[in-house]
């Protein structure tokens, strides 16, 4: 049997995109009311959602404050529909602890955690539906939300996903390029000031082959700012329109 | 745009998953025609031609380009390979159902899609916004990509009417659906069987013969006589197989009797390893390497291995009683103590038909258009080919395919792909022998050439960095008279504590050959160069075998070197290997070797090396010989060739000098020591090969041969 063919001869992927092109993404924010910020991001079918809370003073036990700056504390979870078949628990596996542990180095590393010594924020993000790229989904919409909350940061965090197939670098995986098994490198950029803030990478690369998978992956993070920060303009218009009236 | 595409699957659990896919619709696709504006024109060369080149069909005189389905793309591609048709859109649903059904066909359209010669276009009609159509609920999806490929047929069309040109280019859909044929023309678009338009083009009657024949509806009730029993559908073979009814084997035809076949059957049972077929209507349509599934007979109806030599040559498919007759001989002479198990092909698994060489045996009767044809190989049977040019192709080679062999056909069906030449040639023989035995022959492709370094090649700093340089040393190449591909050298030199240095120095391919390009794929590919009578067929380009890996004398070479230290006694004391630069200073035959080795009067330094090398491999032969050492002789061969036509006309075996086994010795030392150095270094994936004891059934034709002729008995 014929696998699939993930890169036509032609240049076309799977789902009809060329190598560099991202899927369509569309975010809103301040989608809760209650929270101190929340975003929505879609990134073609891979649906997220994040609630930030914070900066407030330490629940829970008040040992683990941090006097010369905030604790970042992240949930990560995805819902039990949010598969093919029904996950039967929604955060808590290794895979999910994993999330959240890159979720936390990533956002340690963006927010001016040192403006708020000895208090906390929350980030709590869950997957709606997973498509591929749950990672890079996660740290763009926990960005819009913690950009809601109005907590300082040096800058946007982008994210997103290569991956190598047939000597070409392919930008924002989907789920079936991701479960045909080739390595994959996760990256989250500041991109004003090209600072990365995680690197992951699963499966074997040729070291000759990584400059070019991270070239592709970092223009990919940049169009994703691109559209991130069009989205904050147009919320931040949206309301002062709203309070202006 | 995007849309979603979802279905349901289900998984190998037996769970129904629902799976949701993203599928983006284009506007930046082109149309890939040479004349069109609209469509920006992305990487590389417009493929279709402005003015469409393609021979003259009567059916449409106006300037056209051919869109065939799938089922022409996959009956029809030896025809689509030839050089007069031109200009084809490929869809990008066709291609992919060829994928899906055929890995061969579907590699060589895209073989033909990537020359440029060709002007094949392949239009990723699934992605573009125009021509994505949906499938609609209760629509099979053979339906849904007939409709997507008219559609896409009654895009072009549209689409190509907005060129200003003073004449509009059509777009000819090819079908072999009378259905889609239909719809099609209803829709208002031209449509043609391949057949239609094959047999319109007016410059190429020849083209019709290579037309395969698939079995329509009205070909199958032509002659109602049913000979042979109905092939069991996969599902019921693989269910009989499983619960040991029927037994799945590799089908192996008589070479010396086309009514007899053995079935080899796969697995490790010990009994009815071999089942042993006789019989037109038993043997049930298999064709020699085809996999199939048997049946065994009741053991009253086991059958001997006959002795008589039969050979088809039956010209009419109505000479049934005779047939029989044969059958019954073949029963006749029985001894009960021959009897092995028999059976019956119940169905095929797996056929493996390749294209067959052969010659036409042209029909009796004159004005007749189907004709047997018979392969070179005598374990494949006669295949009907119809043609109009029989009597141009008598006393030809030829190539055929099989298309299919219907129930109530003697002999398979085929069509006619290809003429090699007047039987008998030279050349055509050749390359009768080269097909026949699978040697890819073709020349190196240009992609395969882009990878050789640029000529005129020399040696740069960069390289000398990472090798030794060995130009000062002695080397010298002892190979067979006429060599070009010269791939070891040798030298050997007294050092000041009295011990020799030995080295072994082999071309250094791998420099000009860079792992996964494609040249190395290419190479892989043949494997070995295969010398013919008066022509090689050359692993690597000619340019590498003969010229930069080939360490002629007095120029510098790469190479890869194992030197060793040796006592007088021929003990290895030190050895090391590197990459280095040689000059050889002689290349000498094994006759020239050992005239110098032999000669008094000779004392410079090659003769001296040559001497020291020469006693040296004495020993290691001897020593080899006395560790259990096996040699098998297997004699090289020379041809003698007549001066003026080039014809072979003597056979030669090589004398075998003391040189000979010399060099032998050096590289049978160079392979132990890399081998143990392998060992050594990467004990984890070292493979390490050994020749088990030959099962003692591979000797059961022997022993009986013997116990026949002299009742001599072979004891295992």
């Amino acid at each position: 049997m014929a696998g699939l063919e993930l890169l036509s001869d032609e240049g076309y992927r799977v789902d009809g995109r060329r190598a560099g092109e991202l899927r369509k993404v569309r975010a809103r924010m301040g989608v809760f009311a209650q929270a101190d910020g929340s975003a929505y991001i879609e990134q073609g079918n891979t649906k997220a959602l994040a609630v930030v809370y914070g900066p407030h003073e330490m629940r829970g036990s008040r040992s683990k404050a941090l006097h010369d700056r905030a604790l970042v504390n992240c949930q990560y979870s995805m819902a039990t529909f949010s598969t093919g078949e029904r996950k039967r628990r929604p955060h808590g596996d290794r895979k999910s602890s994993e999330m959240t542990l890159h979720l936390k180095q990533t956002f340690e590393a963006a927010i001016l955690t040192q403006l708020y010594p000895r208090s906390q924020i929350d980030i709590y993000v869950q997957i709606l539906q997973a498509d591929g790229g749950n990672y890079c989904a996660c740290v763009n919409a926990a960005t819009l939300a913690t950009i809601d909350a109005g907590i300082p940061m040096r800058d946007y965090v982008c994210a997103s996903s290569a991956g190598f197939i047939e000597d070409t670098p392919l930008a924002d995986l989907n789920y079936v390029e991701e479960a045909a098994g080739g390595p994959q490198v996760a990256l989250a950029l500041l991109p004003k000031s090209d600072q990365i803030a995680l690197l992951e990478m699963n499966s074997r690369l040729h070291e000759d082959h990584l400059e070019q998978v991270m070239e592709a992956a970092s223009k990919a993070c940049k169009d994703v700012y691109a559209v991130l920060d069009q989205v904050v303009r147009d919320h931040v218009h949206e309301v002062t329109t709203l309070l202006g009236e | 745009m995007l849309t979603s595409r979802t279905f349901l699957k289900r998984t190998r659990a037996g769970a129904v998953m629902k799976v949701v896919r993203e599928h983006y619709l284009r506007e930046d696709i082109a149309c890939g025609a040479a004349a069109c504006e609209q469509c920006g024109q992305q990487a590389g060369e417009p493929r279709l031609e402005a003015q469409p080149s393609g021979a003259a069909s009567s059916l449409c005189p106006a300037p056209h380009y051919l869109l065939p389905d799938t089922n022409v793309l996959l009956h029809q591609v030896d025809i689509l390979e030839d050089p007069v048709i031109t200009n084809v859109i490929v869809l990008q649903t066709v291609l992919q159902e060829v994928r899906k059904r055929s890995a061969p066909v579907y590699k060589r359209i895209r073989d033909v899609i990537s020359n440029p010669e060709k002007h094949f276009y392949s239009f990723t009609n699934e992605h573009h916004r125009e021509t994505y159509i949906e499938q609609e609920q209760g629509e099979t999806s053979n339906d849904r990509n007939d409709k997507a490929i008219r559609v896409a047929a009654k895009w072009y069309d549209e689409h190509l009417k907005k060129i200003n040109n003073e004449e509009t280019i059509q777009v000819i859909l090819l079908t072999n659906d009378r259905n889609n044929k239909e719809k099609a023309v209803e829709e208002g678009l031209t449509a043609y069987t391949c057949e239609e338009y094959i047999k319109s083009l007016i410059a190429n009657p020849d083209l019709v013969d290579r037309l395969a024949c698939v079995s329509d509806e009205g070909k199958e009730i032509e002659s109602g006589r049913i000979i042979f029993s109905e092939h069991l559908p996969l599902s019921k073979l693989q269910q009989g197989i499983k619960s040991g009814i029927y037994f799945q084997g590799t089908f192996r035809a008589n070479r010396d009797n086309y009514l007899e076949a053995t079935v080899w059957v796969h697995g490790d049972a010990e009994e009815n390893k071999e089942i042993i077929i006789q019989g037109l209507k038993y043997l049930n349509r298999a064709v020699h390497e085809d996999l199939v599934a048997v049946e065994l007979l009741a053991k009253d109806q086991w059958v001997a291995p006959s002795s008589v030599v039969l050979q088809d040559e039956g010209q009419n498919e109505v000479d049934d009683e005779n047939e029989e007759e044969k059958e019954n001989t073949l029963k006749s002479s029985v001894n009960k103590n021959m009897l092995r198990p028999s059976g019956r092909v119940v169905g095929i698994i797996k056929r493996n038909w390749r294209p067959f060489c052969g010659m036409l045996s042209k029909s009796q009767i004159k004005e007749a258009r189907r004709h047997l044809f018979t392969p070179a190989d005598r374990r494949i049977p006669r295949i009907r080919i119809e043609t109009r040019q029989a009597s141009t192709l008598e006393g030809q080679r030829i190539i055929v395919a099989i298309d299919g062999w219907p129930r109530n056909s003697r002999y398979p069906n085929g069509h006619f792909v290809k003429n090699l030449g007047t039987a008998g040639d030279k050349e055509t023989e050749t390359e009768v022998l080269l097909l026949e035995h699978d040697v890819p022959h073709q020349p190196f492709s240009q992609a395969v050439l882009s990878f050789l370094p640029k000529m005129p090649w020399s040696i740069t700093e960069e390289d000398m960095k990472f090798r030794e340089d060995l130009r000062y040393l002695c080397v010298c190449s002892v190979d067979p008279p006429g060599c070009t591909d010269i791939d070891d050298a040798l030298h050997c030199r007294e050092l000041e504590n009295g011990n020799l240095e030995v080295g072994v120095h082999i071309a250094d391919v791998s420099h000009f050959i860079r792992p996964g390009n494609a040249l190395d794929q290419e190479s892989a590919k043949r494997g070995t160069t295969v010398y013919l009578c008066e022509k090689r067929i050359d692993m690597v380009p000619e340019l590498l075998s003969s010229n930069l890996c080939s360490l002629r004398s007095n120029v510098d070479r790469f190479a890869f070197s194992c030197i060793w230290e040796m006592n007088p006694n021929a003990e290895i004391l030190k050895t090391r290997f590197t990459k280095s630069v040689i000059n050889s200073k002689a290349s000498l035959t094994y006759a020239e070797a050992q005239m110098r080795i032999d000669s008094a009067s000779m004392k410079d330094d090659i003769t001296t090396s040559l001497r020291g090398l020469n006693k040296l491999a004495k020993i290691l032969k001897k020593r080899r010989i006395d560790n259990g050492a096996l040699t098998l002789s297997s004699p090289e061969v020379r041809f003698h060739i007549d001066s003026e036509t080039h014809d072979p006309i003597d056979l030669q075996t090589k004398e075998l000098k003391e040189t000979n086994s010399m060099v032998e010795e050096f590289m049978l030392l160079a392979n132990i020591s890399v081998a143990k150095k392998i060992h050594e270094e990467f004990s984890e994936y070292a493979l390490l090969r050994k020749h088990p004891a030959p099962p003692p059934s591979n000797y059961d034709i022997l022993v009986k041969a013997a116990k026949s002729k002299v009742s001599f008995n072979i004891l295992e």
